[in-house]
């Protein structure tokens, strides 16, 4: 409890706070009539408006496409599926510029929607809210799948014999058992979608703007720092609001659930509905998701000259006319990995820490500190990264200029979805098996070895891999502090679509394909871990 | 507040932890902030935008010629990371700060954060560029925010391409262009200036109001317009973007031909000469900087000669200094901007936010 506490009052409650107080306080003392001042203006209602009704279509929507895919990827054997999971989680470390020019190819002007159906969505709201599930998908799939590969098929064929319908047992028995995690995810996506940057900006064009942005635009570019504090307080609010809202729904805490080990819950698909589905939900894959990736791999690979890898060959050089960094763009892979490898364990250190402490006790203390590490989430990386500035500036801890402020910082939003991811699962384990090895003389340790950790160990898998995802393809904070000599994979990307020229656009969509191929591969790593010991397997 | 003493101890042992612990993923030769065995003075930090670069062998150049080693800090775009200084005022990240243009001149002059230093050699740079007569800032680079056209697909309709602001407004150019948008980003913001200067506080709302009748398109930023909605450019191709006349720099043809894949022998791409905004960058140095002779050897080498002739080709700017001379890529390719609109840094800083939020309901909404 103490390590996560120390680490969110250190690295953003501190900063946070510093950064909104030097914009309400001025010499007069505190300015809270800005407040009122700002809500009332027209344009701010309507950014807070669209930035919720977006938030709140996008999320809907993302559950509605990517249930049925948590379902098969939990339930359903098929040839290539370790593979298309890694592939799912892809789009959640594309930086956004890169995103939107993908998107830009399906929905915009003679894209693929343009071409079969003559139909552009660009500039609209839809591709808004597809791209949001284009990110947002593999949370869904991760966290309710990897608990529903976990539950007892048995609970559910019981309640079969016993007279349930096919509808009547899922919605006793499967429901109520996945709830915590649905809700879990749908707090996620809508703490991602509420915070939209990048997607809203590139997709929507102009017209659209979002708490996010507007915070961005007076922090960063108009140095309205009281306008910005009572933006980033609004967005306080707000996240306060979803969070209690989520704790109401989550009230009846999460039982302990019978857990089994995935491999023995998924079966080849049997009968036509489970057929139509598994095939329902590769075409929707193929299209929401592989296909915007396809353009962008095939863009790296189309060079003037025809198809080839001139374009990854001109990566390993600076550039003798001029490189855009004092590095070769491919050492930003080198770069990306040792940033990610530090942020996941940071991540899961804190995280670890801070969902034993939450499963160990209850009390409304504790709810809060739940509430507290989810926050990160939903405020802007602007906001944190220039209260960094103003608060780790002192000896010992002047990291302003620091490589470790990049994991740090991509730490922040890697911790809660260690927290959610391990909670509903060590929630579910239950305290007897602790209790049965503590009387048989198993130290506390040796017991959370024995019983916790083959448990939760796929759980710890899945949290790895998505603080390991959020480093990679973590972009607001990064571009503020990464180094000069060694910029990570998207800020490289973003350097070279800053300029003109054939070669450096080529150039960046092959640096994203490789961003996505070393997210695959990671994730496909992290996937097959497993120690030594298969203790775990009961 | 014994509490608040309690839990800093806590965080500063969970902080170290975390540091020892992270060390394992990162690579040993690179030491936390404070570390390391060069004492501090040897070290001069320039802290700058994303655009900044230059050649590492002028760098080490200079390094050698000094026996000052030079660690560059980027963070952000030119108006994020200048408001960074401005936030920490005093106790700034670095010794020198590099590109803060006209546009934000006056923000950075009235926030205080440099001190004054007349740079050795500031009598070869051309005077019109020294804005600042304290020598709070040093000119370092020009650039030119102009419109920029698909010559092929004029010349494949036999239509001119436009020249100046006027033109842009006329029926034959309508529906083909776009632009960024002015209140995210930096050429959006100049080419309103542009405006500004060419039609005064009064009339350029006018102009746009036809500018907007003639069917301009805004997006975000300058990636999307050049790369996903210009006609002539490799992004555009594939994505195919319809639109002949961007908002981007008079660079840009001479990038083009740098980064065609084969160069070709003339650009794609042409410049309106009539419809630019001229952007200075400046550096100065830092109050309270950790090592203020370094800064100033630092300030000294943006002007030297050898700097100036590197930049062209590292950050596609023109020189400041009279001495400098152009590469042939610009000689060659580029264009000489003989009267670029103009608006006074002071001006600017006065109305910036109400011209945004005016050109901002007029255009987007």
């Amino acid at each position: 409890m103490a390590v996560p506490l120390a680490f969110f009052g250190l690295f953003f409650a501190y900063p946070v706070a510093a950064i909104v107080g030097r914009g309400l306080k001025t010499d007069t003392g505190w300015q809270f009539g800005r407040l009122g001042e700002v809500l009332a203006r027209p344009d701010i209602a309507d950014v807070l408006w669209f930035t919720t009704w977006q938030a709140l279509a996008s999320t809907a929507l993302t559950l509605l496409i990517a249930l049925p895919g948590a379902y098969v990827f939990a339930r359903l054997e098929f040839p290539g599926k370790q593979l298309l999971r890694a592939v799912v989680t892809v789009p959640f470390v594309l930086p956004t510029v890169v995103v939107g020019t993908a998107f830009l190819a399906l929905l915009g002007r003679g894209g693929l929607l343009d071409e079969l159906a003559g139909v552009r969505l660009d500039t609209t709201v839809w591709a808004i809210l597809l791209a949001h599930v284009f990110f947002n998908y593999a949370v869904v799939v991760r966290t309710v799948g990897g608990l529903w590969s976990q539950l007892d098929p048995r609970q559910e064929e019981a309640a079969r014999v016993l007279g349930a319908g096919r509808f009547a047992a899922w919605r006793r028995v499967i429901l109520p058992a996945l709830a915590p995690a649905v809700a879990a995810a749908s707090l996620m996506v809508f703490l991602f979608t509420f915070s939209s940057f990048g997607v809203v900006l590139i997709l929507g064009g102009p017209a659209y703007s979002t708490l996010e942005v507007e915070v961005y635009r007076q922090t960063a570019q108009l140095l309205d720092l009281s306008t910005a504090a009572v933006l980033t307080m609004v967005q306080f609010a707000a996240i306060g609001a979803i969070l209690a809202l989520h704790a109401w729904t989550v009230r009846r805490r999460e039982t302990a659930l019978r857990l089994v080990d995935p491999g023995r819950t998924a079966h080849r698909p049997r009968g036509w509905a489970q057929r139509t589905l598994l095939g329902g939900v590769l075409l929707t894959v193929g299209l929401l998701i592989v296909a915007p990736l396809a353009v962008l791999v095939e863009r790296s690979f189309d060079t003037p000259g025809g198809y080839g890898l001139g374009f990854y060959r001109a990566l390993q050089d600076t550039g003798a006319g001029g490189g855009t960094f004092l590095v070769p763009p491919l050492e930003a892979v080198g770069n990306s990995l040792r940033y990610a490898l530090a942020a996941t364990a940071i991540a899961l250190l804190v995280g670890g820490l801070a969902a034993a402490a939450l499963t160990r006790r209850g009390g409304r203390f504790v709810r809060g500190f739940d509430a507290m590490l989810m926050l990160p989430l939903g405020v802007s990386a602007v906001t944190v990264g220039f209260g960094f500035l103003i608060t780790l500036d002192e000896p010992p801890l002047d990291l302003r200029t620091s490589w470790i402020l990049v994991p740090l910082a991509q730490a922040l939003v890697g911790v809660p979805f260690v927290v959610r991811t391990m909670l509903p699962v060590l929630r579910a384990v239950d305290g007897r098996l602790r209790e049965a090895a503590a009387v048989l003389g198993a130290s506390p340790l040796r017991a959370w070895r024995e019983v916790d950790l083959p448990l939760v160990r796929r759980a710890l898998l899945i949290a790895a891999g998505f603080a390991f995802a959020v480093s990679l393809g973590e972009f607001g904070a990064t571009v503020f502090i990464a180094r000069a000599d060694r910029p990570t994979l998207p800020v490289a990307v973003a350097r070279l679509l800053g300029r003109a020229g054939e070669l450096n656009y080529g150039q960046a969509m092959a640096l994203s394909t490789i961003l996505m191929l070393v997210c695959a591969v990671s994730l496909l790593v992290l996937e097959r871990l497993r120690p030594d010991k298969t203790s775990g397997e009961f | 507040m014994s509490t608040t003493r309690k839990i800093a101890g806590a965080a500063l042992a969970a902080a170290l932890g975390v540091t020892t612990l992270s060390a394992c993923g990162g690579d040993a030769e690179d030491k936390p902030a404070g570390g390391g065995d060069v004492p501090k003075s040897r070290t001069v930090t320039l802290v700058s935008h994303d655009s900044f670069n230059v050649t590492d062998s002028v760098l080490k150049e200079f390094e050698q010629q000094s026996g000052y080693t030079v660690k560059v800090l980027k963070s952000g775009d030119a108006g994020a990371a200048l408001n960074q200084e401005i936030l920490t005022k005093g106790t700034p990240r670095g010794d020198v700060f590099f590109g803060v243009d006209n546009t934000l001149l006056s923000r950075a002059l009235d926030n205080g954060i440099f001190t004054p230093y007349e740079a050795k050699g500031l009598g070869e740079v051309k005077p019109e560029y020294v804005l600042d007569k304290e020598h709070r800032v040093t000119p370092v680079d020009s650039g030119d925010i102009c419109v920029n056209y698909d010559k092929a697909y004029f010349a494949d309709r036999k239509i001119a391409p436009p020249q100046t602001l006027d033109d842009l407004v006329k029926p034959e150019y309508k529906d083909l262009l776009v632009v960024e948008n002015a209140a995210t980003s930096s050429p959006g913001l100049g080419f309103m200036l542009a405006t500004v200067g060419k039609y005064g506080e009064e009339g350029w709302k006018d102009y746009w109001s036809k500018l907007k009748a003639n069917g301009v398109e805004v997006v975000d930023g300058w990636e999307q317009a050049y790369n996903e909605r210009f006609s002539a450019s490799a992004g555009g191709k594939k994505a195919k973007g319809d639109r002949p006349l961007v908002v981007s720099y008079a660079s840009s043809p001479p990038v083009e031909v740098l980064y065609g894949e084969p160069q070709p022998a003339e650009a794609p791409t042409g410049v309106a000469t009539g419809t630019c905004f001229r952007q200075i960058e400046f550096a100065g140095l830092l109050k309270g900087a950790k090592n203020e002779e370094g800064g100033k050897a630092l300030v000294d080498f943006l002007i030297s000669k050898k700097f100036q002739e590197d930049m062209p080709l590292q950050m596609f700017v023109n020189p400041v200094t009279k001495d400098a001379a152009l590469p042939e890529l610009f000689t060659k390719h580029g264009v000489v901007v003989e009267k670029p609109e103009n608006v006074t840094p002071e001006t600017i800083a006065k109305n910036r936010e109400q011209w945004v939020k005016a050109w901002t309901a007029l255009v987007v909404k």
